[in-house]
């Protein structure tokens, strides 16, 4: 193997893989280990599979991927603080020829945003919901979160969250998916090359979905954030699947596509 | 018809293409209105129901970051809700159209007419240095024109513009002149008109992000500049007021909206008297009409503002005026009405006599 070239290696006959064009070329901002970096990667994969990129209006959170209009090569909003579904129910009212999806962390879409999101959710807003749960709020600085685990630490929750104070952990997905307007409601991980393809698969139905134009589709994507948990990041997913899928089952939890 | 259905029905004139609002009293008729005329089958507006008016200034958002017309209404304590929502669409540099049928206040305050909204319409009211254009109508027929007039405005500077009206100009019944349908804007003129819009990001450009967030503090202070520049324009280009009985005027009064029907009678009443008083009307808010005040100030004898508040607009008379003469408030509160009668002792008492 020693005696090929790099020039050999990048002919096209060679190549197996390639990053999206739908990706810009600015160097990620998230820790090395996030389960951001996947997320975005496969949305923008299944933008370009289903060939959309100029009819899709994406939006922005706060936390995290508040910047993810720097590497989603679509056009995008940046949205108050949950308020992403509000935004996302008036384009596609106002454009329903056009793919909209949110993309939100859990402070975003479970604490602040819990009235947007029940209520684009209980309209039946035709848009896609992508909620990132990685139980904790990231950018801040590790803060708990409305996702964040009993006994979880955190930053505001130091000595493990304690339910009787701090009031327990919110399943939004299940919850959503009691209301009559959601069609699919899936949770998912990208912690491993199998789940990726899952999520990959979920997040194409969900887009699919659009063109029934029935309601929402919702897929939480359980994360980790290795940083905000103190871990190294091989740790965290360690952590996440002896913790957090436990209590956040992965699977598809509502299709109601017929 | 009732000043908030003839807003409502100049909206949808004006090719609105969606509302998105909350009911509270004094303005509910605005969306109930809309529901009724079925919008959507005449000219395919969008008319939604929030869950609050945080939801409905972000539909807002939304909307007007694809180049869409659209608007919202609401009255103070859900104009108060919509604050953050106003500071990003300024911050993003959004156009839209908010009506503001001003009550009582402070909290949940008295659903009667009031201007006490003043320092929260013109002074910014969410955080951040930013201004929205002020449009304060006066009669029914400038509530359906301002409609129209605000869409222009804040396309024309891609800017909130906020119609600041009140509880009586709303619910009063005049008779109105209302302008033809003009269509909607079709995608085509949409992307053609606002190239900066997310209409979807197609080959030959581009792609478009509406965001307020600037991580960087010297692009973030370099838009702060282009905000003051844009503001310094408007206020070169759009400033509007309306002035009655002033060419010889000797005493001054200054008001907006229902204060300014009043007034104009208090003016009519004091010049049975023989007293040589005169109305300065200002129609934009922000811009506010410091140059005509200040011109006026140097020939008349006393200015006495009259606003349904404890006295706001007050404050940007007086930086008119400076110390050349004096200058006065006179206002009642919480919901009440002064009669023209209250604004003639005013004057004599604060101004003439004092």
């Amino acid at each position: 193997m020693a005696n090929i070239t790099k020039e050999e290696i990048r002919k096209p006959e060679n190549l197996v893989y390639k990053k999206t064009d739908l990706l810009t070329d600015k160097a990620l901002s998230y820790c090395p280990g996030c389960g951001h970096g996947t997320t975005h990667r496969i949305i923008m994969e299944v933008l370009e599979e289903m060939d959309i990129q100029d009819k899709t209006i994406g939006i922005a959170p706060v936390g995290c991927s508040v910047l993810a209009y720097d590497f989603m090569n679509i056009d995008m909003q940046q949205a108050a603080h949950g308020r992403a579904p509000a935004l996302a129910t008036a384009i596609k009212r106002l454009m329903p020829e056009k793919f909209v999806f949110t993309y939100q962390g859990d402070g975003d879409l479970a604490a602040i945003g819990t009235a947007e999101t029940i209520h684009a959710c209980n309209r039946g807003e035709n848009i896609v919901i992508i909620f990132i749960n990685n139980g904790i709020y990231g950018m801040t600085g590790g803060q708990m979160a409305p996702t964040t685990l009993p006994g979880m630490k955190s930053s505001t929750s130091p000595y493990g969250r304690d339910t009787h104070l701090m009031g327990n952990p919110l399943k939004m997905t299940e919850l959503v998916a009691q209301l009559p307007g959601t069609i699919y409601v899936t949770r998912q991980s990208v912690h491993t090359p199998s789940n990726v393809r899952k999520t990959k698969k979920a997040i194409r139905k969900a887009f699919e979905n659009q063109k029934l134009n029935k309601g929402v589709s919702f897929v939480e994507v359980v994360s980790n954030c290795n940083s905000g948990w103190k871990m190294t990041p091989v740790q965290s997913n360690k952590w996440m699947e002896e913790n957090m899928f436990p209590f956040y089952p992965l699977g598809d939890i509502k299709v109601n596509t017929d | 018809m009732k000043g908030n259905e003839a807003f409502a029905e100049a909206a949808i004139r004006a090719g609105a293409d969606g509302y998105f609002g909350y009911p509270i009293t004094p303005q509910s008729e605005v969306m109930e209105y809309l529901m009724a005329e079925k919008p959507h089958e005449r000219t395919g507006m969008v008319v939604l129901q929030a869950e609050s008016e945080v939801a409905a200034i972000n539909m807002v958002y939304g909307g007007a970051a694809c180049g869409k017309r659209v608007l919202t209404s609401s009255s103070s304590p859900g104009i108060s809700l919509k604050q953050e929502g106003i500071s990003y669409i300024a911050g993003a540099e959004l156009p839209c159209l908010i009506l503001n049928v001003v009550r009582g206040g402070p909290g949940l305050g008295t659903i009667q007419p009031s201007q006490s909204d003043y320092f929260q319409s013109t002074k910014g009211g969410g955080h951040g240095d930013y201004r929205m254009i002020v449009l304060a109508p006066s009669s029914v027929q400038e509530m359906a024109d301002f409609a129209g007039l605000g869409f222009e405005l804040a396309f024309k500077y891609r800017n909130p513009v906020m119609v600041l009206s009140d509880g009586a100009i709303g619910q009063m019944m005049e008779k109105v002149e209302l302008e033809e349908q003009r269509p909607r804007f079709t995608e085509e003129e949409i992307i053609k008109n606002t190239p900066w819009a997310t209409t979807g990001k197609t080959k030959n450009r581009e792609r478009n992000i509406i965001t307020s967030l600037n991580l960087d503090s010297a692009k973030q202070e370099q838009h702060n500049i282009d905000l003051q520049k844009k503001y310094k324009l408007i206020q070169e280009k759009e400033t509007r007021f309306e002035l009655i009985n002033c060419e010889d005027a000797e005493y001054l009064i200054v008001a907006y909206g229902t204060s300014a029907r009043l007034s104009q009678k208090a003016v009519d009443l004091l010049r049975n008297q023989g007293i040589k008083a005169g109305l300065l009307r200002p129609i934009t808010l922000f811009p506010f009409p410091t140059e005509a005040i200040s011109k006026l100030a140097d020939r008349v004898k006393g200015i006495l503002t009259v606003e349904m508040s404890a006295g706001q607009m007050v404050e940007d008379v007086k930086l008119a005026v400076g110390c050349r003469v004096k200058v006065e408030h006179f206002g009642r509160m919480g919901g009440i009405i002064p009669s023209p009668t209250e604004v003639v002792e005013a004057m004599h008492k604060k101004i003439i006599g004092g």
